[in-house]
């Protein structure tokens, strides 16, 4: 009875989650340019999706952006990390101050602002302030999602590696890193999920001809959408969804482990 | 490495922060502290005590409150369910509750107007079954429903990731000493995932209280928050000096949720993922 | 331990990343710093224009033709644009803001004068939408009309029996709940505005006022202040009455027959887009032969049946082969006809500041 409550409540939150995401789908096969109504089931729209140079270009700039963004940040975040880990309490509690700010921003406060910095540095817009500016927001995400990790870590079981002859390089990579690794990796993926979907900065700081995905569609919102984009979501969406599917079922040695705490 | 050599490896953050954060945050302040002259001010701040403005901020205090307590009472079951399946499934269940936020936010918030409009999805299959009608879209329990949808998972996760730190001989200790569910609920269980209820609550309350697409496509655009002032001061108002003002004010919620989150959390445990 | 080969991967992987990254933090400042982008053969033009405003094809056949590359960049309102013009940080040369949008740009001297030498095929453009477009730039220097419309009243003939000729009805308590209004400040205001016979660009305390309770008085009837949403909704019989551009009723009742447009009685605003120059433009003669290019009645043709928005050009509407479009009364508005026919004027940073405050309390309500 408890088992099928559980279940039960588990669908009900997925329904709710993904119900839009169905209609998406659904959407994108509409013969009718309108979402008001349904119009036949038809493939026209994946077809043009295609043939439609804007739409896959506004793609390829989101994920390139998104990939090199959440990179950079992961980066230069551990290494932060690091540091902010050896500092004395009152500069580290400064430091992750200042790193919550973009987070908690209002995004239209961050992207204006980000926007004055660069006419004042003179700086010309294009895809490089737009990365400054992702880079920018994505850092905070990947240090909370590190600094845990880090502040948990045994530091005993380093020193023992280094006096057992392991250099400095080496023992970090052989020791402290594999125990950051979760951390990293889901700090990355924050930054990336972040990146991805963001608008309102990237409206602000972007140039003349360079599109994502999520400023290509708002353009559209005067006008109306376009089923293109439907169908991109559509396809997005089944893409990650295998991919999913398919990292889930390789077998994955270290989360077998009986009392692994990672 | 030494301790100094660590710490100097924080200077590429340091240097960026220090430019892409500090500095156009002192911009903000400049905008706010200061009117169309270029004359120091309070006025930009102060007006938030306009009828208008904290009417706004009164609104959105309490949908992102009413957003932020349904999303806990919500996820922290559902983390629990989650946390007691296998644990080599916990990547995949992290990545399915990432994967919408994958879609683009306007495309997910216009999909619900579908969903929920008078002639729209569910009140079709209502309609189909007898059932009374949903009219809750453009109102401001549509703006609640946007709310929850499009911050759920950010309090799942750190819920789900505290409860997967607890080490589960805690738990059998208390219950050989005697403890029942409930007193391990609260005297363990709640206690050990508070820092990731904590960072839960910061990533859902924060957002929500600035939000104006949610208001605008779900809202019908009649119930104004404070998002929607700043929005409104910054682009068709074009008075950058007053949205300054008003975010700066916001920004003071940002500072008591840092203190609480200071307070609580001391070791910085909560995290998303 | 772990296997020492997943480790080493790890390893070499996490190098990967440092080099990688390494790269992309010098990338973005190298890509920012840099100074002018690469000419090519025939050079290139940046042209700064609404949402699905213009047929595609148009522009590869400019760039066939021309050999000028088209760097194309869309904004939603004319007050997102705006900034991004003022504060010159990405350079455009032609741009296509609104009537008033324009007259704020003339005044605060972001535009550059048009030389109509260069722009032959402006004489396909009709004269009474040069003369219209008096009222925001005078002597007609900066601006070649693209686009233009009305404002009125869609309504769904199976829902709305009575003639629908006044803005009055949208007051009407019958539709509670079914009437959804523009969300922006001055179409909203206009609308109350002429509702109570006063002009929509004025600047009186009293008339604002009234218009304001109006609005306030209107806003428990009013389903949703929206902007593109109305065509949606109409079409899906949501709304009963929907405040509307004109250039989308055709749109509309091609999918749903159901809805009819109206131009209400006390008058409406005429609206025109058009095409201007930047200043600061880095192509000036580009943008002209752009101008010059959408003005051919072909490539006007073009755009009118992919927007479906009115356009001024005459020579185009003769071209137009379906004879119901051609006479439309609601694309081809006969701007004789109607009394109390205003374009918006640009009110200036105290009339703007006015009407916003006035808008957030009927907002607030």
């Amino acid at each position: 009875m408890k088992n099928a409550a559980k279940r039960i409540y588990v669908f009900l939150i997925f329904v709710f989650l993904y119900a839009p995401i169905a209609t998406l789908i659904v959407l994108s096969f509409n013969a009718s340019r309108t979402r008001a109504k349904w119009g036949g089931f038809t493939l026209k729209w994946y077809e043009a999706l295609f043939h439609n140079r804007d739409i896959l270009q506004a793609l390829f700039n989101t994920l390139l952006i998104a990939l090199i963004a959440s990179v950079t940040a992961t980066v230069i975040g551990t290494i932060a990390c690091i540091a902010i880990v050896n500092m004395k309490r009152r500069s580290r509690t400064f430091v992750m101050g200042i790193t919550n700010i973009p987070m908690l921003n209002a995004d239209i406060v961050t992207g204006i602002s980000l926007m004055l910095l660069f006419i004042s540095f003179g700086f010309r817009f294009g895809m490089g302030t737009i990365l400054l500016s992702h880079i920018t927001f994505c850092i905070p995400y990947v240090i909370l999602s590190v600094m845990p990790r880090m502040s948990h870590l045994n530091q005993s079981v380093y020193e023992a590696a280094l006096d057992l002859g392991a250099g400095p390089l080496y023992g970090f990579f052989r020791v402290v890193f594999p125990e950051l690794l979760p951390g990293i990796l889901s700090g990355l993926l924050m930054a990336f999920t972040m990146s991805l979907d963001d608008f309102i900065i990237t409206h602000f700081t972007k140039g003349a001809g360079v599109d994502t995905l999520s400023t290509k569609i708002y353009t559209e919102v005067k006008k109306g959408i376009k089923p293109e984009m439907y169908a991109l979501s559509a396809l997005i969406f089944i893409t990650v969804l295998v991919l999913l599917l398919l990292v889930n079922r390789a077998p994955d040695d270290n989360n077998n482990r009986k009392g692994s705490k990672l | 490495m030494n301790k100094t050599k660590k710490k100097m490896l924080g200077i590429p953050y340091f240097a960026w922060s220090a430019i892409f954060i500090v500095v156009p945050l002192c911009m903000v302040f400049y905008y706010g502290l200061t009117d169309a002259g270029g004359a120091f001010t309070l006025e930009n701040i102060l007006s938030i005590a306009s009828p208008e403005h904290s009417k706004a901020l009164w609104l959105a205090l309490l949908l992102s409150l009413a957003a932020t307590v349904i999303c806990l009472l919500l996820a922290y079951p559902l983390a629990m369910i989650l946390n007691g399946k296998k644990k080599n499934q916990h990547s995949f269940i992290v990545l399915i509750f990432i994967l919408p936020m994958w879609m683009n936010f306007l495309l997910r918030t216009l999909a619900w107007q579908t969903l929920l409009e008078k002639t729209g999805v569910i009140n079709s299959i209502l309609s189909f079954w007898g059932l009374p009608s949903l009219n809750i879209i453009n109102t401001p329990y549509a703006i609640i429903l946007g709310m929850v949808y499009n911050f759920l998972p950010f309090m799942v996760l750190p819920i789900y990731n505290a409860l997967s730190k607890i080490d589960p001989d805690v738990i059998h200790a208390a219950r050989d000493l005697g403890a029942d569910s409930v007193q391990v609920f609260l005297r363990i269980t709640l206690p050990l995932t508070l820092p990731g209820i904590i960072s839960g609550i910061t990533m859902v309350f924060i957002p929500a209280l600035t939000t104006f697409v949610i208001s605008n496509l779900l809202g019908g655009s009649k119930i104004l928050l404070i998002g929607n002032v700043v929005e409104q001061e910054f682009t068709q108002a074009a008075n950058w000096h007053l949205g300054s003002g008003l975010s700066i004010v916001l920004m003071l919620f940002i500072l008591v949720n840092m203190v609480i989150s200071a307070v609580f959390d001391r070791e910085g445990e909560g995290s998303v993922l | 331990m772990k296997k020492t080969t997943h480790f080493h991967h790890t390893l070499h992987t996490v190098i990967l990343f440092w080099i990688v990254c390494t790269l992309c933090l010098v990338s973005p400042l190298l890509l920012t710093g840099c100074g002018s982008q690469g000419s090519k053969e025939g050079g290139e033009v940046i042209v700064y224009n609404w949402g699905e405003y213009i047929d595609p094809e148009t522009i590869d056949r400019f760039e066939e033709e021309t050999g000028i590359k088209v760097i194309y960049d869309e904004f939603e309102t004319n007050e997102i644009m705006y900034p991004k013009l003022e504060a010159g940080a990405a350079a455009y040369d032609v741009i296509c803001p609104s009537d008033y949008m324009i007259q704020k740009m003339i005044e605060n001297d972001l535009l550059a004068e048009i030389n109509f030498d260069n722009i032959p095929n402006s004489k396909n453009i009709g004269q009474q939408y040069f003369e219209q477009s008096r009222q925001f730039d005078p002597e007609n220097k900066y601006s070649v009309p693209y686009c233009f419309g009305t404002v009125g009243i869609l309504y769904n003939k199976t829902m709305v029996d009575e003639t629908v000729d006044s803005w009055s009805i949208l007051w009407d308590e019958k539709y509670a709940d079914n009437i959804l209004m523009q969300d922006s400040v001055r179409d909203a205001f206009m609308v109350a505005l002429k509702l109570n016979g006063f002009s929509m660009n004025t600047l009186d305390e009293n008339e604002l006022a009234a218009a304001r309770d109006a609005l306030i008085a209107q806003k428990p009837l009013v389903q949703a202040y929206v902007i593109d949403q109305v065509r949606d909704k109409m079409i899906g019989g949501e709304a009963a009455l929907g405040v509307i551009y004109s250039g989308e009723a055709i749109y509309t009742q091609r999918e749903n027959p159901d809805l009819e447009y109206a131009v209400p009685r006390e008058g409406t605003n005429v609206w025109i887009d058009s095409w201007v120059i930047a200043k600061n433009a880095p192509n000036k003669e580009n943008a002209e032969r752009f101008i010059d290019f959408m003005c051919r009645e072909d490539i006007a043709l073009m755009n009118f049946e992919y927007i479906t928005y009115s356009t001024p050009n005459v020579a185009a509407r003769e071209l137009i082969e379906d004879e119901e479009i051609r006479n439309s009364k609601i694309a081809f508005p006969d701007l004789d006809q109607y009394e109390n026919l205003e374009t918006f004027q640009y009110l200036g940073a105290d009339g703007d500041a006015l009407y916003n405050a006035l808008w957030k309390e009927v907002k607030s309500e």
